[in-house]
Formats: C-alpha cells, structure tokens, sequence
C-alpha cells in the first residue's frame, strides 16, 4: 500500500510531462483530423439523429426532436409503407434486380479474368483489359443514351441487324421482361472489365511452382484453372460474395433511374427510387425516412449474416 | 506433339474471345460517334450503323454555340476540380493520422469512420440536413456532402502504411514533426494513389446525377450528366426543335449523339494513361487490416 502511492507520488508529474511531449509531437495529428471528423459528424452522424422523423409526424416548423409521436406507437409510417402498393413492388423489384445481378453478374468477372489470364500476347492483353475498363468510366445517363439508340426498335443498331438476319425487332426497353434482362446484361456490361482487377491481381499473386507442378502431373489448361487458379482466388471471391450479399437489398439509384421509362415502371422502380420520388419529389418525409432505415437496418443485418456464414466456412471474413 | 496443338487451339479460341469482348466494349461508343457526324436525314433512313453517312460537323458546331452546352460543360469541369482538390486534402488528412501507430484513439478514430460506411441514415435525413443547413440549391451542396469517401480513404491509408516506418523514423530523430514528413517524405512517394483517387473522385463527380436530382432545384447548376438526362429523355426536346425552328427532325438525334460524346470523351482521353496507378489502388482497397 505505502509503495504504491509513493510511485504515484512520483509518477504524476513524470506522467504529465510525458502527455505534454506526447501532444507537443503528435497534437498536430489531433488537428490535422479535427476538418475530417467534423466532416464525419455533421454528415454521417447528425443525418442518423433525424431517422426518428420515421416514428414522428413531419412538421415543417418544428425540430425532428419537438415532432409529435406518429400513431401505433410510432410505427405509423412503417405500417403504411408495407400496406403501399408501390413499395411492395419496389421491394420485389430490388430483392429481383439484385439477385439476377448476383447470379449472373457475379460470376461473369471471374470467368472473364480467367479467361484473361490465358491470354498470351502480352500487348493484346494489355489493350483487351484498357478496352474492358472503358464502360466502367461511362455514367449511367451516358450508357441509357446509348442504350435507347443500339436498342430502338426501329432504328436501333441491334434491331437493324436482327432485322438483316429475318428477326423481327425486339422492344429491349418498352417491354417489362425483355428490360430486366437489358438491365441486368447492361450492369454486367459496365462492370465486368473493372472487377477483373481484383481477380487479376489475385491470381498474379499465385505461386508459379504450384502451376510447374501440376503441368508435372499431365494437368491441361482447364484442370490448372479448376485445381490452382480457382482454390487460390477462393478467399477473394468468398470476400466480395459477402459483400455483394449485403448489398442484397441495397439499391443503386442511378442505373434503374437512368435505364427507367414510363412503360415498364412495374419492374423498374426500386427502393431508391420509390425514396426519391415518394421523398423528395411527394415530401411524405416520415414515410420514406421509414423505408430508408428499414433498408439500412436490413443490409447490416445481411452483411453480418454474411460474415457469420463465411467464417464458418472457414475464411476470414470482413468485419 | 498433341497436346501443343491442342493448346494452340486454345490459345487461338481465347484470343477470338477477347476480340469479341472489345467489339462488344467499343460498338456501342462508335455507333454512337458515328451518328453524331452523320446527316440527320441518314438517320431518319436508319442507314447509320459503324461509320458516318454524309459526313458533317454540323451537330458539333450547335453543341459548341449553344451557350445551355458550353455553360454546363465549363461549370460542370470547374466544379469536378474544386470536388477533386477539396477530396483529396479531406482524404490525406483524414488518411495520414492514422497511420501513426502512436496515435492514441487511433482504433476509435477508424471505428468511427468505417461505421458509417456499414450503415447510413440514408437520402431524406441527408435532405433535411442539407435543409436545415440552408445549403439546397446552392452549389456548394454539389461540392461537400459527399466530399469525403471512406472507401477511398481507406486505399490511401493502406497505401501510406505501405511505407516503410523507418524513413518516418528517421525523419523524426532528424527534427522533423507530423506535418513535414507528411509533405517531404509522404506525399512525394504517393504519387499513384493520388493519381488514383484523383481519377475515382473527377469520374465521380463528373458522371454523378442523383445528388443535383434530389438538392438542386436551380438549372444554372445542373451538371452536365443531369443537362443529358433531360434532353435524352426529350423533356428539353420539343424546347430546342421549336427554338431552332427550321431544323430538320432527324437533327436532334445527332444533337444528342454529339452531347453524349461531349459528356464522354473527356474521361475517356483521362483513363488509359492512369491505369497502371489504379489498377494498384483497387487492389489496395482489397486489403484489410
């Protein structure tokens, strides 16, 4: 007892003097990241405290904390946007898009990078993959333009050579079946090049021994893919599968916005759009806060869900 | 003997296939070019497919006269280098502290900030931030609310963790504090991820939309992207056939097609040289720490 508060005795001024070099070195660190954090706060944070204008009637003059409790205990505006018709479907349709995304965009990227990756020529390869980042850089007003003139039912690029070959013009954009399926190959047209970056990477990252050895053994080109390639890339692909898991219910504005008209409203509008338009554009505030946070509460728990199920596989996971 | 022809083959089958993949890549884009130069009448005959017909500069030459394109463009490339610069210093300040081993609260620091990138309030709180903060349709709501993106905050750290603590170290047996070594020693070495994210954060600013949609009532601001959504979708359409009066109908279709390429071709002339720098900064937002 009596040495421990004679160390102490001693220590404190040593204590400080050593918090006074700490923040006379470092303190400017502190003050480097004040504009980042404010930035943090403000933006990210403050935005989190107005979620409860969901279980609050909106009023224009009053603070988000002085609202009045909406009805059912606050749960109001939830009840009303799953009795909404136009959410109900926007929900499918993201559930929908997201899932056709997954199980065919997806894979796309890794079969081309292998695909890639058996490419000899070594300046072939490099033009092939500058050529294959192009669509990445395009917006997706700039991709619906081009998408509205290729695929115009009649003087579309795409429908004049259907036409040459005896087939007769397909609406791509004006009929709810056929613009799921443009939807989805356009996503995969505007993203596969970019993600064989990661995929690339990866696989340089393989040890050319493990190639040597399996040519020893008599593997060919495919059984090298399925037996070296493919087990090496495994805990890249089982980290951005979680990733797009969580993303299951997430939803892009842009694409649906941009790729959207009039005629297939039934399949096109999703979440995000249903927030602008029902938000911003309706004003119904308490409503769409409900849907935002049902979709962010949501894509936590699918992310985490996600990480749970990988790392019972046996991989490391994200979180 | 067998199976190297066989391989051949292959070899020749992947080759063909990548030269499918870049026909796909690039026929859209020169569909789209060679309407643009093509006489409207060609393109109310359908006769466009890859290469102008009646050659002409005359859509080009309307784009560059009409002031509603010229304005938009020029504000457009004015406002993606004030988002590019304000980005980047958010970024590297945000970025550099915390790499300092050192650093006290340095894990709640980055707790703090990847958390959001998990879970967001979403766009109506932002809106009604941004309202009470009187920032709607003012320009300025183009430039900050999304001027910082954790993601690419991320790569830059992975990056400047990449070097080697040793030449900090020996920095500061030198004299030299945080600041300093951050501008001589850090910076200079960075070259390519600020290369990067200087890319990822002008192709974002320059292809974003949807936060003029929401925050921006005022047309004089619209970004070039939103000026595009519009007349593609016709809505200015009837506006400029009336305006011009005499024009033919096929006209607006090139005009359209040359818009597109003016919204287009600056990134595209960008991209090529920048990637051997972002191949390396997307693989580094692969690492985790």
């Amino acid at each position: 007892m009596k040495t421990t508060v004679s160390t102490r005795l001693i220590s404190l001024p040593e204590k400080k003097q050593k918090i006074g070099t700490y923040l006379r070195r470092y303190g400017i660190l502190y003050l480097l990241m004040i504009l980042p954090l404010t930035y943090f706060i403000i933006f990210k944070y403050i935005p989190m405290t107005y979620i409860q204008v969901a279980f609050k009637k909106y009023s224009i003059v009053k603070s988000a904390w002085e609202m009045p409790l909406a009805d059912s205990n606050g749960f109001e505006y939830f009840i009303k946007a799953f009795s909404n018709r136009d959410f109900l479907y926007s929900l499918r349709n993201t559930i929908m898009l997201n899932l056709l995304d997954l199980v065919l965009g997806f894979p796309a990227p890794i079969l081309l990078a292998l695909l890639l990756n058996e490419l000899r020529i070594k300046w072939f390869k490099r033009i092939t993959q500058t050529i294959a980042y192009l669509p990445h850089f395009l917006s997706w007003i700039i991709i619906s333009g081009m998408a509205v003139q290729l695929f115009a039912p009649t003087s579309g690029l795409v429908n004049i050579l259907l036409n040459h070959m005896g087939i007769k013009s397909i609406p791509f954009l004006n009929n709810s079946a056929n613009w799921v399926v443009t939807y989805v190959f356009l996503g995969i047209w505007q993203s596969v090049g970019w993600n064989t970056i990661i995929y690339l990477a990866a696989i340089t990252g393989i040890n050319p021994e493990l190639y040597e050895a399996a040519a020893m053994d008599g593997a060919g080109r495919f059984r090298k893919i399925w037996y070296v390639t493919l087990p090496c890339l495994r805990p890249t692909i089982v980290v951005l599968l979680i990733l797009s898991l969580g993303r299951i219910l997430g939803s892009e504005f842009d694409r649906p916005y941009a790729l959207g008209n009039a005629l297939v409203k039934d399949v096109s509008n999703v979440i995000a759009t249903f927030v602008y338009t029902y938000g911003i554009r309706g004003l119904q505030f308490s409503l769409t806060t409900a849907v935002g946070l049902f979709q962010s509460a949501v894509c936590v728990i699918f992310l985490f869900m996600a990480n749970a199920l990988a790392k019972r596989f046996g991989e490391r996971g994200i979180i | 003997m067998v199976t190297s022809k066989r391989s051949k083959i292959g070899d020749w089958v992947v080759v063909f296939l990548c030269f499918l993949l870049i026909l796909v890549c690039l026929l859209p884009l020169l569909n789209i070019f060679a309407r643009s130069l093509s006489a409207s009448e060609a393109l109310i005959r359908n006769e466009v497919t890859l290469w102008p017909i009646g050659l002409n500069f005359e859509a080009y030459r309307m784009v560059l006269s009409d002031v509603k394109y010229t304005w938009s463009l020029t504000w457009t490339a004015l406002l993606t280098v004030i988002c590019v610069f304000v980005s980047l210093v958010m970024t590297t300040i945000c970025a550099y502290p915390l790499t300092y081993r050192k650093l006290k609260g340095r894990r709640f620091f980055s707790a703090f900030i990847i958390f959001t990138m998990y879970f967001s309030a979403g766009t109506i709180p932002m809106y009604l931030l941004l309202n009470d903060l009187k920032m709607l349709n003012k320009p300025v709501v183009l430039i900050i609310p999304y001027c910082l993106n954790v993601f690419y905050m991320i790569i830059m750290r992975s990056f400047l963790l990449q070097i080697p603590d040793s030449l900090r170290e020996s920095a500061e047996i030198d004299g030299a504090g945080p600041v300093r070594i951050l501008f001589q020693i850090y910076l200079p070495l960075s070259t390519p991820v600020i290369a990067t994210l200087c890319l990822f954060y002008a192709v974002g600013r320059w292809n974003g939309f949807s936060d003029a949609l929401m925050f921006m009532n005022d047309r004089t601001y619209y970004p070039i992207q939103l000026l595009l959504y519009n007349i593609i979708n016709s809505i200015s359409s009837i506006e400029i056939s009336t305006q011009e009066g005499f024009s033919p109908p096929g006209l607006s279709e090139t005009l359209k097609a040359a818009t597109i390429m003016f919204a287009t071709v600056p990134i595209l002339l960008v991209y090529p040289w920048l990637q051997r720098y972002f191949i390396t900064g997307v693989t580094l937002g692969a690492i985790k720490e």
